[in-house]
């Protein structure tokens, strides 16, 4: 009985370690197939072999990391600036029935603009440097992290709020215990998109005008025709994408233990 | 046991008085009245249990007891204070257990002592002995998504004895549960409440429990909820499951029944 569900639960954890490198290598048949039948030229479609010596050189003159890096601290400022932005204004918007009626029109005017077109503004504006890209991130992050805020909040249950009033908790202490903890789940669904929102922001802000990161990579490798870089430097997005996603997963993991439902085959272990 | 009776003349002893409140929700046309004129006192370690119609404002009496919602009108004295908000030395008890799902059962208890200031180390001895009263010992780690519904109400009783308050306000603490449980948790509550010697105030739809419970039974009617009836359990204590089928039982239920049955036919004719 014992040894059954052992392996029961072992399979799948094997299953998910083949699967993805397998997923990842048919990915590459046929990338290299395609190149081999269609016979377009390496500045169309460079194959995978060219693709991984620009990325041995780039990695060895350190100018990929050099631009990766400077994505990274764009997406991270500008990240934390909207975030904190947005739980701060969406904490009063959830509360406060005159500060909702205030501002939510510009706020959803402003979700209507997309934000390719105030890009070039916030160039002008605020000029080439890192500030003008931590702008566009903070931005593209904020509104999906208010609404999810607003209704984090406005999803706390009453009777829990009464059960703060009548413990005569104060307004720091029902933050504190009651409104974070409970606005977390959907607050975190929010964190999620704005964490892959801002990588999409800082490319946008580098295409846009500026002199470093993997934006700027892609744009002026595509002027040179070295569309193997260009393959490079997205496939360095992609990265980056998919931890900060996944580090949101990880917090969510550890945050929200309380909401999965109890492991039973952790018991068996 | 006939010294209940006798502190109905002494309204000065009151430990809760209740005079001429009423409540009207605001709706569209003048109004609901949930609550029309109610007064009566509770004394000290009286175990009073209100009765009335689903839709005769119980809940909202205790609420207004509670001070978690204003009355319209009249007012809500403890202790010859009047109530103006939720205050110290009451505990309150939700209809379902309402507990914090990220908190474990130890720190659902400890919350009411953490909220006063108590560091967590302090609070969880003080809860360790509540977790045994209230018969969850060996659970204390656990989450309420791990509960059955009359151990996630126990914790809920316990959170609410934790501060050890003087008056326990229950809002059909039992309701949600199924009969078997029901009768035990309401065994222990009298277990508790004679240990503890607390004043209770209760909302019951329960006619054989509230009777089982109770000092008093107080019956509420249909909107606008007045005060209907207001009747003396002369039954000893401790009370015993071969109680419910007495006679004497049978006539409490009896006249009870008929006055729930009463302000129905009031309604009605309304």
């Amino acid at each position: 009985m014992m040894e059954q569900m052992r392996r029961g639960v072992r399979i799948p954890n094997l299953r998910r370690l083949v699967i993805v490198p397998l997923s990842i290598l048919g990915l590459f048949v046929v990338w290299k197939m395609a190149v081999y039948v269609t016979q377009y030229p390496p500045f169309i479609l460079p194959p995978p072999g060219l693709v991984w010596n620009k990325f041995m050189t780039v990695l060895g003159d350190g100018s990929l990391l050099r631009h990766l890096w400077v994505t990274l601290v764009e997406v991270l400022v500008g990240l934390t600036i909207g975030v904190v932005f947005a739980t701060v204004l969406g904490y009063f918007l959830a509360k406060s029935r005159l500060v909702e009626r205030m501002l939510s029109p510009y706020i959803v005017a402003s979700q209507s603009v997309p934000i390719v077109a105030i890009a070039p503004l916030l160039v002008i504006w605020f000029g080439a440097g890192l500030f003008s890209k931590i702008l566009i991130c903070a931005l593209i992050v904020f509104f999906p992290v208010l609404v999810n805020t607003v209704v984090g909040l406005k999803s706390v249950p009453e009777d829990l709020q009464d059960l703060m009033r009548s413990l005569q908790a104060t307004r720091l202490q029902t933050i504190r215990y009651l409104e974070i903890p409970s606005a977390m789940p959907v607050f975190l669904g929010g964190l999620r998109i704005g964490a892959t929102l801002s990588v999409i922001g800082a490319v946008v802000g580098e295409f846009v005008g500026s002199d470093r990161g993997l934006g700027f990579m892609i744009n002026r490798a595509r002027g040179q025709y070295d569309t193997a870089l260009v393959f490079v430097a997205v496939f360095a997005l992609v990265f980056l994408a998919i931890s900060l996603y996944t580090s949101v997963i990880l917090l969510e993991k550890k945050l929200l233990s309380w909401r999965e439902p109890e492991d039973q085959s952790l018991k068996q272990i | 046991m006939d010294f209940t009776l006798s502190h109905h003349n002494q309204s000065a002893n009151a430990m809760i008085e209740v005079r001429a409140v009423s409540r009207v929700f605001p709706t569209g046309n003048g109004g609901l009245r949930a609550l029309e004129k109610i007064s009566f006192s509770v004394f000290p370690q009286e175990f009073v249990c209100v009765l009335g119609p689903s839709g005769s404002g119980k809940s909202t009496l205790l609420r207004i007891l509670a001070g978690l919602l204003e009355s319209t009108s009249g007012e809500v004295r403890f202790h010859n204070q009047i109530v103006t908000g939720p205050r110290k030395g009451v505990g309150f008890v939700f209809q379902k257990s309402n507990l914090m799902p990220w908190r474990t059962v130890l720190q659902n208890i400890t919350l009411p002592l953490e909220l006063e200031g108590l560091t967590a180390l302090e609070a969880d001895e003080i809860a360790l002995a509540m977790v045994e009263l209230v018969g969850l010992k060996g659970f204390e780690q656990a989450l309420p998504r791990d509960l059955s519904g009359g151990m996630a109400q126990r914790v809920a009783i316990a959170r609410a004895l934790i501060h050890d308050p003087e008056v326990l306000l229950l809002d059909e603490p039992l309701g949600s549960l199924d009969a078997l449980t029901r009768e035990r948790m309401g065994n222990e509550l009298l277990r508790i409440w004679q240990t503890h010697k607390k004043t209770v105030v209760m909302v019951t739809h329960s006619i054989s429990e509230a009777l089982f419970l109770a000092d008093r039974v107080l019956v509420i009617s249909h909107r606008p909820g007045r005060l209907c009836l207001d009747l003396p359990v002369d039954l000893p204590r401790p009370r015993r499951e071969a109680m419910r089928y007495t006679a004497v039982f049978g006539e409490l239920t009896e006249s009870v029944r008929q006055a729930i049955g009463d302000s129905e036919t009031i309604m009605e004719g309304v």
